[in-house]
């Protein structure tokens, strides 16, 4: 059953415009001039209860607006948005109740308190009992390892401890929809795997549906089989993670460890290389070439080992985004 | 008795919020004990007032005595302390920053969260106007008046009143940062009609009468000279007061609730 239903949803901004200097400066003054940007363009997708869903796309590509509209904060130019049965942008108690977004470097805990008085305040607006707000914050700290930080001022604690102090201020209503814009962002590595194995655990524990933005494909490789790709305010692919390199590129990555080196022009014919160093290369091969190119290379070359893979995913992605369309 | 037991659960429950929110920003005050000091040094102005209204010839013709201006201008001092209102440039700064959009996401009007924020600084301020008002007695002992407890308690309504007035008058000029980002200068707008029309410069007897009449138009005058006499023991209209601030309010929290409601659909998430 779809929890998530979005439909024709777009959003234009006015943005001013200002030319530098002192004339560009008198001339904003006294007619100021603006831009519309569509900042997202007719999307539709849905999505099902319980389901992590990764939304990548580059920066500025409607990602962080999408997830506003989403969760209510602002108000689409076009289209309809359907969470659990609500508008969002109604922001009826009930739907709020349900819904958390959580903005990685963006905070609602209070900066010079610690964290368990933001806790305080919370449960008591969504209105938990004292006795169960304190065995949930005793179950998400745990989940999320936790422990002295909670009573130490948010302002004395690094990045990484904030952040799950973030995650457990933002989960402690106990929300069926969790909105997440970059929740690992400047993370370390240790922090980053933690995060991503506390949602994974809160969404089998509690049926959660996560829709994630991330700029770590760590995150969403680990977390999301469906992927919504979106650029320029469009959406460019919904599906399957594992399908998206089949989408993005035709090509197989073959790495070919030689037994002595040889030269690149040997190996031209074959596809686009990406790396050489002269005993071990890549190539991008295209499939419909593939078992030929093999069977070629291992008949002319003498090969130490061979490896076969799907080209990486940020690399698609990162050339989809730069090149702007599909090939 | 289980009937009292329901009750108090109830009541409990429903006090637990204002509790949490106060207690919290309380404990965050706490944290600016020096800001909070300057803060209430600030608010001096009505006894520096004083010392030029005494002096003044103006007093004397007018028929105001030393003793009443010493009550009104200590009064004012009073009333000034606890009807102290930041809100537009807390809304500014959350709209800014971004931090609005965890507020705006919760199931509380974000109204709440800095009304109880004023009411916590007024709390934490307590001790130190008492320990103000202790110096200005010990210096100026002839200055030292019981109003009666029926005034003092009409005197606390009135300045509870006073403060809710003054803080929808900014809460509801706040909203203005959906529209424009730098709201908070409409408060230095503000801040001319409050310094001459609530009485903090001149008590309004200055004023001649059809500008005096105009004052009492306006919201200012409930805002610190009503409560300030109140206080201070001196004629004043309670009934015609205390309908002035209901009115007021009832219009404020009115067009509050439509320019919030409105503003929202302009909220552009900004910072977040």
């Amino acid at each position: 059953m779809d929890i998530i239903s979005v439909k024709s949803l777009s959003k234009n901004f006015q943005i001013p415009e200002k030319q530098p200097g002192i004339k560009g400066t008198i001339q904003h003054f006294f007619s100021r001039k603006v831009k519309n940007v569509q900042a997202v363009d007719q999307l539709d997708f849905s999505i099902g209860e319980g389901e992590i869903v990764g939304f990548i796309g580059s920066n500025g590509a409607g990602k962080t607006t999408t997830l506003k509209m989403l969760c209510g904060l602002i108000k689409p130019t076009s289209g309809s948005i359907n969470i659990a049965g609500y508008q969002p942008i109604r922001r009826k108690k009930n739907f709020l109740r349900q819904i958390t977004l959580v903005m990685g470097q963006k905070q609602q805990l209070i900066w010079d308190l610690p964290p368990m008085d933001s806790l305080k305040v919370n449960a008591a607006v969504y209105g938990i009992p004292e006795q169960e707000s304190i065995r949930r914050i005793k179950e998400l700290a745990s989940m999320l390892e936790l422990g002295p930080e909670l009573t130490r001022p948010v302002r004395k604690l690094s990045l990484g401890q904030r952040m799950k102090a973030e995650l457990l201020a933002s989960l402690l209503h106990r929300p069926s929809v969790l909105f997440l814009d970059e929740p690992t962002l400047g993370l370390d590595i240790n922090a980053q795997i933690r995060v991503r194995d506390f949602l994974m655990e809160y969404n089998k524990q509690f049926g959660a549906t996560i829709l994630l933005t991330s700029h770590y494909m760590g995150d969403i490789k680990k977390l999301c089989k469906r992927v919504l790709l979106i650029h320029q305010g469009k959406l460019f692919y919904d599906g399957l993670l594992a399908k998206l390199s089949d989408q993005l590129s035709p090509c197989r990555c073959v790495k070919i460890e030689l037994v002595e080196p040889r030269p690149i022009e040997s190996f031209l014919e074959f596809g686009d290389i990406i790396n050489y160093d002269g005993q071990l290369i890549k190539v991008l091969i295209h499939k419909s070439k593939l078992a030929e190119n093999l069977s070629k290379l291992l008949n002319l070359f003498p090969v130490k080992d061979l490896e076969v893979t799907d080209p990486p995913i940020e690399e698609l992605i990162g050339k989809l985004l730069q090149e702007g369309s599909f090939k | 008795m289980n009937i009292f037991k329901s009750y108090l659960i109830t009541i409990q429950k429903k006090i637990r919020l204002p509790i949490a929110l106060i207690s919290t920003q309380y404990s965050l005050m706490l944290e600016y004990r020096a800001e909070i000091i300057l803060w209430a040094v600030s608010g001096i102005l009505p006894l520096i007032m004083l010392s030029i209204w005494r002096e003044a010839e103006i007093s004397a013709k007018l028929g105001l005595s030393t003793e009443w201006l010493n009550r009104y201008f200590i009064s004012a001092f009073i009333v000034r302390q606890f009807t102290a209102v930041w809100v537009m440039v807390s809304f500014e700064e959350d709209n800014l920053e971004g931090r609005l959009s965890p507020f705006l996401l919760q199931p509380l009007m974000p109204f709440w969260r800095y009304f109880s924020s004023h009411i916590a600084e007024q709390i934490s301020r307590l001790p130190i106007v008492f320990g103000m008002l202790l110096v200005v007695f010990i210096f100026t002992p002839n200055s030292i008046w019981f109003p009666g407890i029926d005034r003092i308690i009409l005197f606390l309504i009135s300045l509870f009143l006073a403060f809710c007035l003054r803080f929808l008058l900014h809460w509801l000029f706040s909203m203005v940062c959906f529209w424009n980002d730098r709201a908070s200068a409409i408060e230095r707008l503000l801040l001319i009609p409050y310094l001459f029309l609530t009485g903090l410069v001149a008590p309004l007897e200055t004023f001649p009468e059809p500008i005096r009449n105009l004052a009492l138009l306006t919201p200012f005058p409930y805002i610190l000279s009503f409560p300030a006499k109140i206080l201070s023991g001196h004629d004043v209209n309670l009934i015609n007061g205390f309908m002035a601030i209901l009115f007021w309010s009832i219009l404020l929290v009115t067009l509050g609730y439509i320019f919030w409601k409105k503003g929202l659909k302009h909220y552009s998430g900004m910072g977040a």
